[in-house]
């Protein structure tokens, strides 16, 4: 079997652009959570939401390239872009190399909208315009970047819910461990439009503490109201040890352990037993005791549920109240189909520089965070080995274990 | 709207939406050859005469349009018949 590293990192989201805005974010528990006020218009109980931007892609990449690309897949291309960058890839190594690609995706929600409006405004469906079809299809930002970076390998969306990410950085981690793949672009984008989070507002499972948007998501706190959606883009380039070692590649950690595991429950509601699986499946892929890991990475997104049942699954694998724990969703909302991506890149923003982010607006612990090590003030401390939870509708359950390349 | 009009109009679309270099345009371009629009831009041309224009073209109408100056004759043709018909 292959050992696989990761080389380069790319993130675009609402606590920063790039790696360095996103470490600082991450260790001043600054939150990028805001209101967005057309959703009172639209008929969202819920105006909360991570506040980003869309990049300017004109002078970019030629129209052709830019039209089929919806707003999440924009997000994809810059991170995309950045890590390829940050791992010294360039389109040279891409035309003379086969790079592979997973990206988590699960919704193109306002391609479709308006791309509906379009045609029936005039009744015809050539008013959706050429890029309609390449903007709605949840595989958008796969296909979209392999026709950008002109890449050869396994080419697919992992469309798993909230462990979209996670997912995908699961199965790069599998094709170069079996040595059917020598480097996959992994990672997970989201849309943020208002079109896109209406339907899970529908559900009631959206904060609506609008007094101060940024104490709005507490993961974990016994006064937490339900989650905050966010979005963004978040790219890890997945290569294979000798590969990285043979290009002299600047190895940033090493993926060890890939753990999942299916609920077979309820739709929407979680349960401790899939995550407890995910994470000891993880765990003995990495060929790791509960004491090894240093720090876990929560997927808690704040809503009452599923907080409620990490910390029971965390606490039955792990006991004893001493893992630090947070969840960076207190800060950047929950990212949703790229959390599991992006949180890995969190983690290892503190692992390279020796601290844990704060899970912030923690004040008050229920009987089930009680028993967790969580960590509510930026704490000075190395970090070895992580665990990164993600978990998502439909019962999909995903973990990763990331160490640093000893 | 007389034919000057259109050409400015039509000039500015490719120019701003489809982004063709405006030293590209002349009346005897070939609009797949020199211009290098494809199927896929044509939908996206289909849209954006509608919207300017307010008709829709029919792609077996276009059967002989290879130039952009043929192009702005058929706009013209279609722009003014649909003015008479009103």
């Amino acid at each position: 079997m292959k050992r696989v590293v990761i080389t380069g990192m790319g993130i675009y989201s609402c606590i920063g652009k790039n790696l360095e805005e996103v470490a600082n974010s991450l260790y001043n528990g600054k939150s990028g959570i805001g209101i967005d006020e057309n959703r009172y218009e639209y008929g969202y109980r819920s105006p909360l939401t991570g506040i980003l931007e869309r990049p300017k892609l004109k002078g970019v990449l030629d129209r052709r390239m830019r039209t089929g690309l919806a707003e999440e897949a924009e997000y994809a291309y810059m991170a995309t872009k950045a890590a390829l960058d940050h791992a010294n890839i360039d389109m040279d190594f891409l035309e003379n190399n086969e790079v592979g690609i997973f990206y988590g995706n699960d919704s193109s929600a306002k391609a479709v909208i308006e791309a509906h409006a379009a045609a029936a405004a005039k009744k015809d469906t050539m008013m959706m315009g050429s890029g309609a079809i390449f903007q709605s299809m949840n595989s958008t930002i796969t296909m979209n970047l392999t026709v950008i970076f002109k890449l050869r390998g396994i080419n697919m969306t992992i469309s798993a819910a909230c462990a979209s990410g996670s997912h995908s950085l699961g199965l790069g981690y599998l094709f170069i461990k079996n040595g059917w793949q020598k480097t996959v672009i992994c990672g997970g984008g989201q849309e943020t439009n208002t079109f896109s989070m209406g339907s899970f507002d529908a559900l009631n499972a959206f904060s609506i503490n609008t007094k101060d948007p940024t104490k709005a998501s507490k993961p974990f706190d016994k006064n937490r109201d339900g989650l905050v959606p966010s979005g963004g883009a978040a790219t890890l380039i997945l290569e294979d040890y000798d590969h990285a070692i043979a290009r002299g590649a600047n190895i940033i950690a090493e993926v060890t352990g890939y753990g999942f595991s299916s609920n077979g429950g309820h739709i929407s509601q979680p349960n401790d037993d899939g995550s407890y699986i995910a994470m000891q499946r993880a765990l003995v892929d990495a060929g790791l005791n509960p004491t090894e890991i240093d720090y876990i990475s929560a997927h808690a997104t704040s809503t009452p549920l599923g907080d409620m049942y990490e910390a029971m699954a965390i606490n039955k694998l792990f006991g004893n109240n001493t893992v630090p724990v947070s969840s960076t969703k207190s800060m950047t909302g929950h990212e949703c189909w790229m959390a599991g991506a992006s949180e890995i890149i969190y983690s290892i923003l503190m692992m390279q520089n020796s601290f844990i982010a704060p899970n912030i607006n923690f004040d008050t612990p229920d009987e089930y965070s009680a028993k967790l090590n969580i960590i509510n003030k930026t704490k000075e401390q190395k970090i070895n080995t992580f665990l990164s939870n993600s978990f998502g509708f439909g019962g999909t359950n995903s973990a990763i274990v990331v160490k640093k390349l000893e | 709207m007389n034919r000057e009009e259109i050409v400015k109009i039509t000039n500015e679309f490719l120019v701003e939406e489809i982004e063709i270099e405006p030293e590209l345009l002349n009346e005897e371009a070939s609009l797949k050859h020199d211009l290098g629009i494809d199927s896929l831009d044509f939908v996206d041309i289909v849209v954006i005469v509608e919207r300017k224009f307010g008709f829709k073209i029919k792609a077996e109408e276009m059967t002989g349009v290879d130039t952009l100056g043929a192009f702005y004759d058929y706009i013209e043709k279609m722009v003014n018949s649909k003015n008479s018909d009103a």
